[in-house]
């Protein structure tokens, strides 16, 4: 039940999924939000500024191009109620730069994120079981130096967690992890909707500055 | 074929002119029939202001004292008019003093471009003299807004702005431009009006479904109630909307913003919804079936306590913004769309009837809120003046026909309350911010939005001392307002909740005002002061038929409130009308 925020039908949502569902201790849940955009300078504050309004802290924030050139996509993770994350997407959805909304719970998505760790190559080297390490949690080594490595793995929150406890008890130096990234389950209507939008009317190129790196060739008053 | 060729051949010979950016401003404001422009100079709008000089025939600019000044009255202009409000200003100080005005208009859904000067593109983010990162600034306060950092985008952006601005649910844009982009000449090939967006869809597709549900729903309704709000001005629908309610018999309350949309004395308006609205109108809330909520947004002053609004109630809510709907108030059927579009939609599919004991009951109400109320408000047998009576004689005087404006406080909700309106687009007033000060200036505006009307401000002395200096834009421009001052000592909507809520600890409400006649007349601006009751329709009258503007200090009450009134944190049910009952 994927939930669009342009359809009258979604004003009866009542029952939260079941599921893969997170929910917090005050009985928010994990929602994914995502936003299709024309791709402008300027939006991400406009669109940011709509969660900090109401007091909602951002989990996570991703944004990307799409599949269709010059349209962008937001990824954003929230804990909040429903009926709020509802209202929200009717909001972000009034911009005029933002083509289509939608807001998902875990399991209506497949999701990823991408997380680095460095670790001393010489401790790595010499006391843990790497070949083992890797199979288990399906990592990667990205890179290797003398004084470190860098580990990469992929999977939901609680799998890249895992690692960390692992690596910490083996000195791990840093440790970074992506925002999310998905996909809906049931969204395929949006994407041939996109593609024949974008074929009808093709986005504007973005315009920035270029006159920045020219100050010294500019007189001004 | 031979279509095509002409227009080839059209294209062929269209002259391509070199330009600068500030002139394509000029040619996009004439091209979208802009008349009047209210701004303040400065350094970074300085190559708009040198090429203004050039179109002084084809738009007129209003030099108001202050920004904030400018943009109410562009605001004012707006309302009065129907059109898209211009407003100028230059770069930092400048362009922040329009913050206040934006968040008032876009909350009162009010279209207008405002164009800021900006420094030059290479000094972006330098902290250049009068440098403020304005876009970032007024986002949360704009429908839309863009900096051009390049003429070329001059005509395409304006082109945008202005349709974005008026369609839909109006609202504030504002378009910054570098003065290197003012500058700049380029090749224009003219200009074109936008009529399309690709991401923004004005209006919503009108569900046919919901229109016939929503009728059904009132022809089985034994006690409907309409509630409306500005989007029947907004949406040019005064016409659709009586059509709606004669044949469906159905009574109507207004918000402020919704007043003057339905004459006032028509026989099925029952008058003002709210915080200080009529008796009849909140209580009946609760004892409707079916709510029909028309062109509003359910603001909390005009709900009370939400989980004690209208629980009993089926909702219809007809409504431009997708957004508005289920955002404070659920509605069992939402109807998405123009009201222009919608309500002859569903007055088609309703039934003819009167509904005649259901609207008796709002009479009853009326009759015990103007025995409690309104007796003493407007036919007072003290000696001290009272705010409702200037109101009353001033409705006498002007026969409904002018427009009001009003600032913030207890002599709006009074002149809200007790004016009279013959036609739409007559009172303007800051509903969703509550901007003390806008009074003065957005009268100007109004006066030039509708220059054969009669335009009143109705200003108390709080709100009237934050944009005095515009004072001055009158005496330069000889604008024709009327300046009603209710002055009562106190900033009186505070007092009045300090007495009622904070056992009287007047803190910091009483406020000394200087001599506003003597002001007036520095300004060269006619006027004065009156204390007794026999001389109010003389001096109203002396005021009205004044060839030009005019200030008339009236003294009220000191400690008078404002009744009925529905005490914060309660339910619109639990209005009370006199501090007795609290």
């Amino acid at each position: 039940m994927s939930k669009e925020n342009n359809g009258i039908e979604n004003l009866d949502i009542t029952t939260p999924p079941g599921g893969h569902v997170v929910v917090d201790k005050s009985g928010k849940l994990e929602f994914t939000i995502t936003v299709y955009t024309e791709n402008q300078v300027g939006l991400l504050s406009r669109i940011a500024i709509m969660f900090s309004r109401r007091k909602i802290n951002v989990e996570s924030l991703n944004t990307s191009p799409s599949e269709i050139e010059n349209i962008h996509r937001f990824t954003i993770v929230i804990n909040e109620y429903e009926d709020v994350v509802r209202k929200l997407c009717r909001q972000i959805e009034k911009q005029v730069e933002v083509l289509k909304v939608y807001y998902n719970t875990n399991d209506e998505l497949v999701w990823q994120e991408v997380a680095l760790y460095k670790v001393p190559t010489g401790i790595i080297a010499d006391i843990v079981k790497v070949e083992r390490l890797l199979r288990q949690f399906g990592a990667r080594v990205i890179a290797i130096t003398k004084d470190y490595t860098i580990f990469e793995t992929t999977g939901h929150r609680e799998e890249t967690d895992r690692l960390i406890k692992v690596f910490g008890q083996f000195g791990l130096i840093e440790f970074v992890r992506s925002a999310r990234v998905a996909i809906i389950k049931d969204s395929s209507g949006f994407h041939e909707k996109l593609r024949q939008f974008e074929a009808r009317e093709p986005g504007e190129d973005v315009i920035e500055n270029e006159y920045l790196n020219q100050q010294d060739h500019i007189f001004t008053m | 074929m031979e279509t095509l060729e002409i227009k080839e051949k059209e294209k062929a010979t269209a002259s391509i002119q070199n330009i600068s950016g500030s002139q394509a401003v000029l040619e996009a404001l004439v091209a979208e029939n802009v008349d009047t422009i209210f701004g303040y100079p400065g350094g970074a709008i300085m190559p708009i202001y040198d090429s203004l000089y050039d179109y002084a025939d084809k738009l007129k600019h209003i030099l108001v004292r202050h920004e904030q000044g400018g943009i109410h009255a562009g605001q004012g202009y707006a309302r009065s008019s129907g059109k898209v409000g211009v407003v100028f200003a230059t770069s930092g100080p400048g362009a922040t003093n329009l913050v206040t005005g934006l968040a008032d208009a876009m909350i009162d859904s009010t279209p207008l471009v405002c164009i800021t000067g900006q420094v030059f593109a290479h000094l972006l983010g330098t902290d250049a003299f009068q440098e403020v990162d304005v876009i970032n600034i007024t986002t949360p306060v704009t429908k839309w807004n863009y900096q051009v950092t390049d003429a070329t985008e001059i005509p395409g952006v304006l082109a945008k702005a202005f349709y974005i601005a008026a369609t839909g649910r109006p609202g504030p844009v504002l378009i910054d431009i570098t003065k290197n982009a003012q500058l700049q000449k380029f090749d224009y090939e003219g200009y074109k009006k936008c009529d399309h967006i690709r991401s923004y869809r004005p209006k919503p597709i009108v569900r046919k479904k919901y229109v016939e549900e929503a009728a059904k729903l009132i022809n089985e309704a034994k006690r409907p109630f309409v509630i409306f709000g500005q989007g029947i001005i907004l949406g040019k629908a005064e016409k659709e909307f009586k059509a709606f309610i004669e044949k469906g018999g159905l009574p109507a309350a207004w918000t402020i913003l919704g007043l003057s949309a339905l004459e006032t004395d028509h026989p099925l308006n029952v008058g003002m919804l709210g915080m200080h609205g009529n008796y009849g109108p909140n209580v009946l809330t609760n004892e409707c079936d079916v709510l029909i909520a028309v062109g509003m947004r359910f603001d909390d002053r005009v709900t009370g306590r939400l989980d004690k609004y209208a629980k009993q109630a089926k909702v219809i809510h007809l409504d431009i913004d997708p957004a508005e709907i289920d955002k404070n108030v659920k509605a069992t059927v939402p109807v998405w769309g123009d009201c222009k579009e919608t309500l002859p939609m569903l007055t088609k599919l309703i039934e003819k009837k009167n509904h005649k004991d259901w609207i008796s009951k709002f009479h009853e109400h009326i009759r015990k809120e103007a025995e409690v109320v309104i007796k003493d408000e407007l036919n007072p047998t003290g000696e001290v003046l009272t705010m409702g009576e200037v109101i009353k004689v001033l409705n006498e005087l002007t026969d409904g026909n002018a427009i009001i404006v009003t600032d913030v406080g207890q002599h709006q909700m009074v002149t809200c309350r007790y004016a009279k309106f013959n036609q739409s687009k007559s009172n303007i007033t800051s509903g969703g911010a509550g901007t003390m000060g806008f009074a003065l200036p957005a009268a100007i505006g109004a006066k030039y939005g509708a220059p054969e009307r009669t335009v009143v401000a109705i200003i108390g002395d709080g709100g009237f001392q934050m944009t005095l200096q515009e004072l001055g834009t009158i005496m330069q421009f000889d604008v024709d307002v009327k300046i009603i001052i209710l002055n009562n000592q106190f900033l009186g909507m505070v007092r009045q909740w300090q007495q009622l809520f904070h056992e009287k600890r007047y803190s910091f409400v009483d406020i000394t005002s200087p001599d506003y006649i003597q002001l007036a007349k520095a300004y060269k601006i006619e006027g004065r002061s009156i204390c007794k009751r026999e001389h109010l329709k003389n001096a109203l009258n002396t005021m009205l038929t004044h060839k030009g503007s005019y200030l008339l200090e009236v003294m009220v009450g000191k400690e008078n409130n404002v009744f009925p009134m529905v005490p914060q944190g309660r339910g619109v049910a639990e209005i009370i009308l006199s501090k007795e009952e609290l």
